[in-house]
């Protein structure tokens, strides 16, 4: 058996046996074992986030202002926010029903058998596309020389473009972002449908429960929080998005990802970069308050069908 | 209340080529509570499954009071049901869970009843708390409590006390007992733990391969198995060569009554129960003790002759007589003993 | 016999079909379209896209995102290793009560959307060229912030499926060093959580457009869009393309899971 070399640090696994500075010693050697990831974390995470929080209230001579806020309430800015919501909100809640089918359908099927690997491998997929492939993939569905398009202007004599072309519209990013937003929900919400234990059916059944007071009375109240939890996941997904949208929205920027594009690149107003800043503080704060719901909501749900 | 008569009649139940139920035959006098015992994958838990309508059974049918409901769907039948584990509804509170089935018969409240059941099991002061505050015994007694407050015609309790500790299900079986026959309600008892069985039981039933062995008392059951299976999964049993000579087994020297006539022979093998087996030091003696071990009020002491390793039941004031290596006469007190059968199952023997 | 439990297992049944089958057809068809689109006429888009001399002569930006993407996803996943890996040990091993703040940290970057993120870069990055000049390999950066959640989740997993203070403590008890510690006693035993951070930085990278673009520098996402405006043909296939390789990815992480848990029971 070797012998053991008593070091500084095996001492510190030892808490007590030195003095109180032979501790501190130790934990500062501990300390600088982190000292990269903090460092890197700071330049690259930490600080661009200081610089669009700071530079939210910054006027172009360097002093504090509140300007840059008030001219959020300009006309287009208030209104590529409504678009946003409007837009987070719609996929998410259409994300979250169809997802939420889906998953059902998914956890009645054998439980590790392949039908649920593959849609779940599948949805893993499906989630994480979306950007410019996306874009081109409806494109090359139903754009104006789509697969779908061709198919029903040919073979059943309708124009889906008869009232314009809304495919680079709102009504078009709803469409395309649903692709990604029903995964996202299966992802998400089967844990908690994996929760649901059958014997609470079994209970609700042998108290005299039918299955329409079962899912009233169990299984929707149990259910409720991460369904919930979930869909403000997808808003949180869909308001952040901006790949997709810079793919497919060629006229404008009707979505406030797409402002933010226009006030970084644009050259035409000074002071525009600020306002940029603004923008994307606003942007952080309408996230931050989603996800923090969504965190409580997960908790409670751990702690029901963990 | 008063308890109803329940039958299970010729159940048949396969899984592909496993049967689950085999032919099962099963009466429940009013009142009375049976433990089903048996090894994993005997078929209790389906029989008990069949009764509650959570499972069909192939063919067969299940009477209740009369009726037959073999065709009634699980919330159509009026039984109660306490389960293994993940018996509560996480999101009630203990009362809440106790009134669920009174709620969902229309009695707007029921709070009363469920407090009422809640004192019962001996639990009120929990009322307001949640699954998840509550300990595994704690979860049980209310699971009890809620099934019991709908009145049912039959309870069903699918191994409630398997997922305690020892200590607690001990506590716990007591309670099941002492409520039940308060309450009077007729009880099925699914459990792999053949002390709790007996404990608990006013008649145990003994299942093999979707079969009943042997339906009988507890002491019945014990002393008197009717083939090795049973002898040999209720209690521990040793397996003693012998002669067969009339209708007694001859082993080691002392003749044994039958507890039913053996076919096979002349030799064959005896199961003989620890406690029947006297140890005595004895320089002269064939045995020699091999192990000793301190069980508490009685000690199990194992004993080699030739071939044989002998386990006997030892009163532990005596273990310090007989430490390892300790040259030992055994004496088999003169009990009736069931016979080893290598041959095809028996007939299922009821007593 | 009643079978009143087989019917409603039947009806689930046929509803689970009905649901996979009208969400399938949604899901398959933009997949078909990308097809048909492609390979529609006389055109030889897929020809094209694996003869790599020739395309990088037709579609030279092509080529360059193509590359600047490969570069992107193994340095991004080298440098998440390199900083995640010792610093998730690390800490739990010698500072437990930092695990929070490093957690809150890696999950920061799902708060703050990639698009706000960029905002902020850019004076970091102006930075970044005058040190180390405009390549687009210098992207590494902000993916490797990007990752962190991902990444630190599956290492997370990894080390908690593992008693590392138990390990630590073994092996510093028999005179190992701390670096022994990490690299022949910790390291080993998460390959699996570690292999799985990689591919999902992988993934993660390659679908990446937002900072690229607004950065000023290519990779693939930016490459097929511009790609978009001149040959639609020639950006759907590799977006098809880029689709698939990104599924087969996915699909061995998957495996891989699956094999640890078989493994492991």
């Amino acid at each position: 058996m070797a012998e053991k070399v008593i070091t500084p640090d095996l001492v510190a696994l030892r808490p007590g046996v030195r003095g109180h500075r032979g501790r501190g010693v130790a934990r500062t050697r501990s300390l600088l074992g982190v000292v990269p990831f903090f460092a890197y974390v700071t330049i690259f995470l930490i600080i661009p986030t200081l610089v669009v929080v700071i530079g939210a209230f910054a006027s172009d001579q360097g002093g504090f202002t509140l300007a840059n806020l008030a001219a959020l309430r300009e006309a287009y800015i208030l209104q590529a926010f409504g678009r946003s919501i409007l837009l987070s909100a719609v996929t998410a809640v259409i994300g979250a029903v169809f997802g939420a089918l889906l998953a059902y359908a998914l956890v009645t099927a054998k439980p590790g058998g392949l039908l649920r690997r593959a849609v779940t491998a599948a949805s893993g997929v499906l989630a994480q596309f979306g950007g410019v492939t996306l874009a081109f993939a409806f494109i090359a569905t139903i754009g104006l020389s789509g697969f779908v398009t061709v198919f029903l202007r040919d073979d059943l004599g309708i124009d889906p473009y008869a009232g314009g072309v809304w495919l680079f519209e709102l009504p078009g990013l709803i469409l395309v972002y649903t692709y990604f937003q029903i995964p996202l929900m299966v992802i998400v919400f089967l844990p908690a449908l994996d929760g649901i234990r059958p014997q609470w059916r079994e209970a609700a059944e042998s108290l005299g429960g039918t299955t329409w007071t079962y899912w009233i009375r169990v299984a929707g109240p149990l259910l409720l929080p991460s369904f919930l939890g979930s869909t403000l996941l997808l808003f949180a997904n869909a308001f952040s998005a901006y790949a997709t949208a810079a793919a497919l929205v060629s006229q404008g920027n009707p979505i406030i990802p797409l402002q933010i594009r226009g006030a970084l690149t644009s050259e035409v107003l000074l002071g525009q970069q600020n306002l940029g800043k603004a923008m994307a503080l606003g942007m952080v704060v309408v996230v931050a308050v989603v996800m923090t719901l969504y965190a409580l909501l997960q908790r409670r749900t751990a702690r029901w069908l963990a | 209340m008063s308890g109803v008569a329940v039958q299970l009649n010729d159940l048949r139940r396969a899984f592909g080529t496993v049967h689950a139920l085999d032919g099962l035959d099963l009466e429940l006098h009013p009142g009375e509570l049976i433990a089903l015992l048996g090894p994993s994958g005997c078929g209790k838990t389906t029989a008990l499954r069949v009764l509650a309508g959570l499972e069909d059974a192939d063919s067969g049918s299940v009477v209740v009071d009369g009726r037959n409901i073999t065709g009634l769907p699980a919330n159509r039948r009026d039984m109660g049901m306490v389960f293994q584990a993940y018996s509560l509804f996480p999101h009630l509170t203990a009362l809440e869970n106790v009134r669920f089935g009174l709620r969902l018969r229309g009695r707007r409240g029921g709070g009363d009843r469920a407090a009422e059941m809640l004192d019962l099991v001996g639990i009120a002061e929990f009322a307001s708390r949640y699954p998840h505050q509550l300990s595994g015994g704690q979860q049980q007694r209310v699971a009890l409590a809620r099934a019991l407050a709908i009145s049912p015609q039959v309870l069903l309790l699918d191994e409630p006390l398997s997922a305690l500790d020892a200590k607690v299900r001990v506590q716990l079986r007591e309670e099941i007992k002492r409520i039940q026959t308060e309450v009077g309600t007729t009880t099925l008892f699914v459990t792999h733990d053949q002390e709790e069985a007996l404990a608990v039981a006013d008649r145990v039933g003994v299942m093999r391969a979707g079969r009943l062995e042997q339906l009988g008392e507890p002491a019945d059951v014990y002393l008197r198995p009717v083939n090795a299976f049973v002898a040999d999964f209720v209690g521990l049993s040793n397996r003693l060569p012998g002669r067969l000579d009339g209708e007694a087994v001859e082993v080691f020297g002392t003749r044994l009554p039958l507890v039913s006539p053996g076919s096979a022979g002349p030799d064959v093998i005896a199961l003989v129960r620890p406690e029947s087996v006297d140890v005595t030091p004895d320089p002269d003696g064939s045995g020699r003790v091999l192990t000793a071990g301190f069980l508490g009020p009685m000690s199990r002491v194992t004993v080699a002759v030739g071939d044989l390793v002998v386990i006997a039941q030892v009163d532990s004031g005596r273990m310090a007589d007989l430490p390892p290596g300790t040259a030992v006469r055994l004496d088999l007190r003169p009990v009736p003993v069931a016979l080893d059968d290598a041959a095809p199952r028996d007939r299922p023997f009821r007593s | 016999m009643a079978g009143v439990i087989a019917r409603r297992r039947r009806r689930q049944r046929v509803l689970r079909w009905v649901v996979l089958a009208v969400l399938g057809a949604f899901f398959v068809l933009p997949l078909v379209a990308m097809v048909e689109f492609t390979t529609r006429g006389d055109q030889d888009t897929w020809r094209l896209l694996v003869d790599w001399p020739l395309l990088s002569q037709t579609y030279p930006a092509l080529a360059d995102g193509i590359v600047a993407s490969l570069g992107q996803a193994g340095l991004t996943a080298l440098l998440m290793l390199v900083l995640l890996v010792p610093t998730a040990i690390w800490v739990r091993l010698r500072l437990p009560g930092l695990r929070r703040l490093v957690e809150f940290i890696c999950l920061l970057p799902l708060t703050i959307p990639a698009i706000v993120l960029v905002v902020g870069l850019a004076p970091v990055y102006a930075w970044v060229n005058y040190l180390l000049g405009g390549s687009a390999l210098t992207l590494t950066f902000a993916y490797t912030v990007l990752v962190l959640p991902f990444a630190y989740r599956a290492i997370d997993a990894g080390l908690s499926a593992i008693d590392v203070p138990t390990l630590a403590e073994a092996a510093r008890s028999l005179g190992a060093g701390w670096g022994t510690v990490i690299w022949r006693v910790v390291l080993p035993n998460i390959r699996s959580a570690v292999l799985s951070a990689a591919f999902l930085t992988v993934a993660l990278v390659l679908g990446e457009f937002t900072i690229a673009s607004l950065l000023n520098r290519t990779n693939l996402q930016v490459a097929i869009n511009f790609l978009g405006k001149s040959s639609a043909t020639m950006s759907v296939a590799v977006s098809l393309a880029t689709l698939l390789l990104v599924f087969v990815l996915l699909l061995l992480l998957s495996l891989l899971g699956a094999r640890r848990r078989g493994a492991g029971s």
